[in-house]
């Protein structure tokens, strides 16, 4: 466990970087989160972010991109253009939720 | 051990993206269970931002055929790793599986199981593929000996070609062969 700075929060992460505690993250952190990876957070994302933390809250664990996709409704294409590359890992990240465990 | 520094610690997302990695994955099988390997793992491959291509040849055809991909079947016959789910000790015998209906018991069963992991069947799993940037390709040969045309295929398949136009596509890609 290291302990970093984000945006004048000190907050507990994991070796990859993952916030260590989801209860550190607060809506003032997310995008400071989304800078440090290269997004700007506009609606869309924010409503998937809300979605992951909420999921998160009652499942235990963080959503996996399909899990996300039918939930929300939003169609796999879109979450890789508002998350490009790694969309899952990408949306756990700026959600301060740790890395989905599913695989699919 | 615990370590404090000023520069935030930030997972390397897009690192490797440069790297070229690439994934090739020929799909030989159409039973149920051979289905679900390839199409698991170039979803995960493909969520980590790695180009990934799926050849689909000899039974593996089953999986982009129209006719077949939502009806593949699991049997148990000649398949001695079968035993109830969380009871790994207690064996069925495999020869059990040449009884009437035991591959639709089989097949029935194993489809539940993927169903209550939220993980979609056959047909909606080449759809997430495709949504996500998976490329399909279909095998030639296979295609002239079941008689089949594009478009009896998938239509997310990209095209029908030969296995030299797949290796020369997927130069330099990690291969896996299901």
């Amino acid at each position: 466990m290291t302990t970093t700075t984000i945006a004048g929060h000190e907050v507990e992460v994991t070796d990859e970087g993952f916030l260590a505690r989801p209860d550190d993250w607060s809506e003032d952190l997310a995008p400071e989160l989304a800078a440090l990876i290269g997004l700007r957070l506009d609606d869309e994302h924010w409503r998937l972010i809300r979605f992951l933390r909420e999921d998160y809250a009652v499942q235990g664990e963080t959503a996996t991109l399909r899990r996300v996709s039918t939930q929300t409704g939003t169609p796999v294409k879109q979450l890789f253009a508002l998350f490009p590359g790694k969309p899952a890992k990408k949306m756990a990240y700026v959600s301060g939720l740790p890395k989905p465990k599913g695989c699919v | 051990m615990t370590a404090t520094d000023t520069t935030p610690l930030v997972p390397s997302f897009d690192d490797d993206s440069g790297s070229g990695r690439r994934l090739a994955i020929i799909c030989s099988k159409g039973n149920l269970d051979m289905a679900y390997p390839g199409l698991i793992l170039a979803n995960a491959a493909v969520g980590e931002g790695v180009e990934t291509h799926l050849f689909f040849t000899f039974w593996g055809f089953d999986i982009i055929t129209r006719a077949t991909m939502a009806h593949l079947k699991l049997s148990f016959v000649g398949n001695t790793a079968m035993h109830p789910p969380g009871h790994s000790e207690i064996g069925i015998h495999h020869m059990l599986g040449a009884l009437p209906g035991a591959t639709a018991a089989a097949t029935r069963m194993m489809k539940k199981q993927i169903a209550d992991l939220d993980v979609p069947d056959v047909p909606e799993f080449l759809e997430l593929l495709t949504a996500s940037g998976v490329h399909l390709w279909a095998c030639r040969m296979s295609a002239d000996m079941n008689h089949v045309t594009e478009d009896d295929l998938y239509e997310g398949v990209e095209g029908v070609i030969s296995a030299s136009d797949f290796i020369e596509l997927t130069e330099g890609a990690q291969l896996l062969f299901i």
